[in-house]
């Protein structure tokens, strides 16, 4: 019903502040469905703030965030989440006495409310559907396991997988491969290219190669605004970013 | 503590003066309040620990306080007079030992679990009241206060202000000031905030946080035996005195904001004086009723308090 | 049939902890107690009532509250009410200034009786009341502290406050309440005598069969998504936002519901015990029910229940031969379960059985286990005792 040339998500003029200490600082961004964005900067630049904003953890003190046409600001979290907007967090967040079935389950996007819950049943096409996911982030012999006893990398995957599960239209990374080893990598960009395909990506990183191998479009960020906008050969050869953050 | 009959058939005068020395009686309540909520701030605020048994400390200062008055009273008459001022700081130092003792033995193994150290708490209530019952007797105890304590003065005919409720405010005074001091101005006390703030750091730059959080806690808690001590100036103490302040104390804390000396100060005030007027207007219990349910819904309203700290988290 | 077995008996084991608990509640207590110890053990079974609950809202959900005497208090006082009517009949109070009403309120000079208590002259509505009161006031209560995210260590400290402020509500109104008293001198039930033996045991029954209803619902709850989703709000409620659930209204649910389950353990309580008074209701009695779901394991409804009959039991036994003893045992109960056993008899119970499953399996397979996580049982398929 959304145009489809409009972009997914608008953010116009952007600003949060604490105590007069501007995070962000009049941001203007915006995103496209089916694109893969990832946001570089040093530390402080406001990164992991944006997120924040997005899926209303944080209240922005100024600005817009559209998303499919509606105004995100002043929703609650859990309505940003069924409006279709995902989020992983920084450091691995899944629920540790669950198993991974049950993380996944959970994140089953139907049979939300008390009655739902109490209403809802693991039909066939639930464990498929979780199974098949399982399989897509290498989980699939770890279904039975609880989500303690997962590695750190495993426990990113599920993240992910948990996230797949939402089925979201907008899909927020922060830090996807922090703590993996090279081959962990490996499969996990593979694995973000494959899911790229009808859902926007926006991912916060700082392993230069690894963004190199996926991004489609990059964005700086630098003292909460934006630095630099383009693809990964002409962010590496500009000359404020390589003074600010690459390195020459 | 006061008691009164209807208001009706006194005179507009009469009322003026009731409700002068019903603020005062106010006072005195507020400087217990003070002193209970300072020590459990310290606690709460700055550990996030919370201590279900304060009210037994305070109680344990209250009965330091009539150990001392009775050992003065058998052997050695003539120190009378002097003998209220030491036995305050003998009841701040005990309770604080105590806490010490308390914070090595069983607290510090609770800090990330402030559930836990609720009921944890609970039930060392339950042992220190029955450790006093065996020890003190379940009747209730009081002090021989020296003669300077005793008495009023009257500003006017119909004023009768107790030279005691001025005292304990002085105390309560005194220590707010003391420990405000202490926390800012004193080294242990820049460590006290550092590892509150940033624990793995303070460790990093060599502050001994263990002794730190049991230093805090013990502070706290011998606090709170000073407010025994002023405590033993306007009612008598049973073993369960202190449980009677106990849920006031923390409504105090959490309305005031609970990081936060400023916030604590007029929430005791504040809450203090309402429950002191109310209950001069309404039946005995039921102004006690009143003000806590004015609390609770202001609190359900507004959950961080008056004086709210703006830390990002 | 297999699934309904999983859900509401938690599978073949779930199944056996039920049974087990019904043969001991119907068989073998009434047959070796005295009707008057067994009037005790149904009176341990009404605070079993406020145990279960527990579990759901502590155990499950995370969330501790000091105040469900509150609730056990206003169902058994909806009870007391309609109970005290009906012995309070022009013709039994004969003798009073104004027939037909409560005595306490005789005495405190009230000529008519006060509109608050007329709708309990009705059975039906005293026992709407006696679930829905505790239940309305819980989701009221829930929904305007959890909303503003009011937990942890706040909102224990709130429903203790709360429950303060009944208590002395109820204590200072003896008009009205019936005061420190409570109400007394309760009589029949619709015209049956619930004072006599035969009486005793027929609510003994009922008692013991609604509990088990009672677990028998918390199951089925637990089976469900809810029950998982429960899990999830303990472990980490913000991340459960952010998988798209509303977290404040499934607190709500649990509050709610453990507070429907306390309302029925008050009503039992006052038609087995006949009366009613503050002293159920206030801060003591609150945190005295959490230390039973404690010690018997707040994760277990079972195990719940008998903490809640251990404790008793052993409460009664300190106050007949060393009374003075009591409170540092209590004490040191609090104490003890928070620092050597979190998770209550059940919880060693537990432990126990699944380090002898693991013995049991290296010993049978000793070389495969080497590379695979040594993940113990998986805690929720079938374990609840």
């Amino acid at each position: 019903m959304s145009n489809e040339k409009e972009p997914l998500l608008t953010i116009e003029d952007l600003t949060v502040s604490f105590d007069g200490f501007k995070a962000v600082d009049g941001l203007n961004f915006s995103m496209d469905r089916n694109e893969l964005r990832v946001i570089i900067g040093p530390n402080g630049a406001g990164k992991t703030t944006v997120l924040d904003l997005i899926c209303g953890k944080t209240r922005a003190t100024g600005g817009k965030i559209l998303f499919k046409d509606r105004e995100l600001r002043g929703m609650p979290e859990h309505k940003i989440v069924r409006f279709g907007i995902g989020r992983k967090f920084q450091t691995p967040s899944i629920y540790e006495n669950l198993t991974v079935f049950e993380n996944l389950e959970i994140s089953y996007p139907s049979g939300h409310s008390v009655f739902g819950c109490l209403a809802f049943r693991r039909t066939p096409e639930v464990i498929e559907r979780i199974e098949s996911v399982a399989e897509a982030v290498f989980l699939k012999e770890m279904l039975e396991i609880e989500g303690a006893f997962l590695s750190h990398g495993q426990k990113q995957w599920l993240e992910i997988g948990m996230l797949l599960m939402q089925e979201p239209e907008l899909l927020m990374l922060d830090e996807p491969v922090a703590g993996m080893s090279p081959a962990e990598r490996e499969r996990t960009g593979d694995l973000l290219q494959r899911i790229c395909k009808n859902r926007a990506i926006l991912i916060i990183e700082h392993d230069m190669e690894f963004v190199q191998r996926i991004a489609h479009k990059v964005t700086v960020l630098h003292l909460g605004k934006i630095l630099a906008e383009g693809s990964m050969a002409e962010i590496q050869s500009n000359e404020r970013v390589q003074d600010v953050y690459l390195g020459h | 503590m006061l008691s009164f009959s209807p208001f009706l058939g006194y005179s507009f005068q009469e009322i003026q003066s009731i409700l002068v020395m019903q603020g005062f009686a106010g006072l005195s309540l507020f400087s217990v309040l003070l002193l209970m909520a300072l020590g459990l701030a310290i606690i709460f605020g700055q550990m996030g620990v919370v201590n279900l048994a304060h009210g037994e400390f305070m109680a344990l200062g209250a009965y330091m306080v009539y150990l001392c008055s009775q050992i003065v009273q058998d052997h050695f008459p003539s120190l009378a007079p002097y003998y209220f001022v030491i036995a305050i700081v003998i009841a701040f130092f005990v309770a604080g030992l105590v806490g010490a003792l308390v914070e090595w033995t069983m607290i510090r193994f609770l800090y990330r679990r402030p559930l836990d150290t609720l009921l944890a708490t609970w039930g060392l209530s339950l042992i220190m009241q029955q450790a006093f019952r065996s020890i003190f007797g379940a009747r209730e105890v009081t002090p021989t206060l020296p003669e300077w304590l005793m008495g009023s003065f009257k500003p006017t005919e119909n004023i009768d202000i107790p030279i005691n409720g001025v005292f304990v405010m002085a105390l309560s005074l005194f220590m707010v000031g003391a420990v405000t001091f202490f926390m800012f101005r004193s080294r242990m006390g820049l460590h006290m905030r550092a590892t509150v703030q940033n624990r793995a750091m303070s460790g990093a730059v060599g502050i001994n946080t263990a002794l730190v959080d049991r230093l805090t806690f013990a502070l706290g808690c011998g606090i709170a035996g000073v407010a025994g001590a002023a405590f033993t100036t306007i009612g008598s103490t049973g073993p369960d005195s202190g449980s009677r302040y106990i849920v006031d104390t923390f409504l105090v804390v959490v309305f005031g904001g609970a990081a936060n000396m400023i916030g604590t100060i007029v929430s005791s005030f504040g809450i203090a004086q309402a429950q002191s007027v109310s209950e001069f207007f309404l039946e005995g219990t039921m102004g006690k009723v009143t003000t806590l349910m004015v609390i609770v819904l202001i609190l359900m309203i507004r959950p961080q308090g008056l004086f709210p700290s703006k830390v990002r988290s | 049939m297999k699934s309904i077995l999983r859900k509401f008996l938690g599978g073949r084991e779930g199944a056996v902890g039920i049974a087990l608990l019904a043969l001991i509640v119907f068989a073998v207590l009434p047959m070796t107690l005295d009707i008057f110890r067994l009037n005790l053990v149904g009176k341990y079974l009404t605070y079993g009532f406020v145990a279960v609950g527990l579990v759901l809202l502590w155990g499950n959900s995370g969330v501790l509250s000091l105040g469900q005497g509150i609730f056990f208090g206003l169902g058994g006082y909806c009870i007391a009410m309609f109970l005290k009517l009906e012995a309070s009949s022009p013709a039994n109070t004969a003798i009073q200034s104004t027939p037909g009403i409560p005595d306490f309120m005789d005495w405190n000079q009230i000529t008519h009786l006060p509109a608050i208590w007329v709708p309990f002259r009705s059975l039906p509505f005293a026992l709407l009341a006696v679930i829905l009161l505790p239940t309305l006031i819980a989701f009221i209560v829930g929904a305007a502290m959890f909303k503003r995210r009011v937990g942890g260590v706040y909102f224990a400290v709130i429903t203790q406050a709360l429950a303060l402020i009944l208590s002395l509500g109820i204590d200072g109104n003896q008009g009205l309440t019936g005061g420190r008293n409570g109400i007394t001198d309760l009589r029949t039930l619709w015209g049956w005598d619930i004072r006599t033996q035969s009486a005793q045991y027929v609510l003994y029954y009922v008692c013991g069969a609604l509990l088990i209803g009672c677990i028998l619902i918390s199951r089925w709850v637990l089976s469900t998504r809810m029950g998982r989703l429960l899990l999830a709000i303990k472990d980490r409620e913000d991340r459960v936002r952010f998988s798209g659930y509303d977290v404040a209204s499934f607190k709500v649910f649990a509050f709610s519901l453990s507070a429907a389950m306390c309302g029925i353990g008050g009503a039992m309580f006052v038609l087995q015990v006949g009366f009613i008074s503050p002293s159920l209701v206030g801060i003591v009695p609150s945190i005295e029910m959490v230390i039973y779901a404690a010690v018997g394991g707040k994760m277990s409804l079972l195990g719940a229940v008998y903490g809640t009959l251990a404790v008793n039991t052993g409460k009664s036994l300190f106050s007949e031969n060393f009374p003075q003893l009591w409170p540092f045992f209590m004490g040191g109960l609090f104490i003890a379960v928070v620092m050597l056993f979190p998770n209550g008899i059940a919880g060693v119970w537990q432990s126990m059985r699944v380090r002898f499953i693991q013995l049991r399996h290296s010993a049978k397979r000793a070389p495969a286990l080497a590379s695979a996580p040594s993940a113990p049982t998986p805690l929720l398929e079938g374990s609840e005792v």
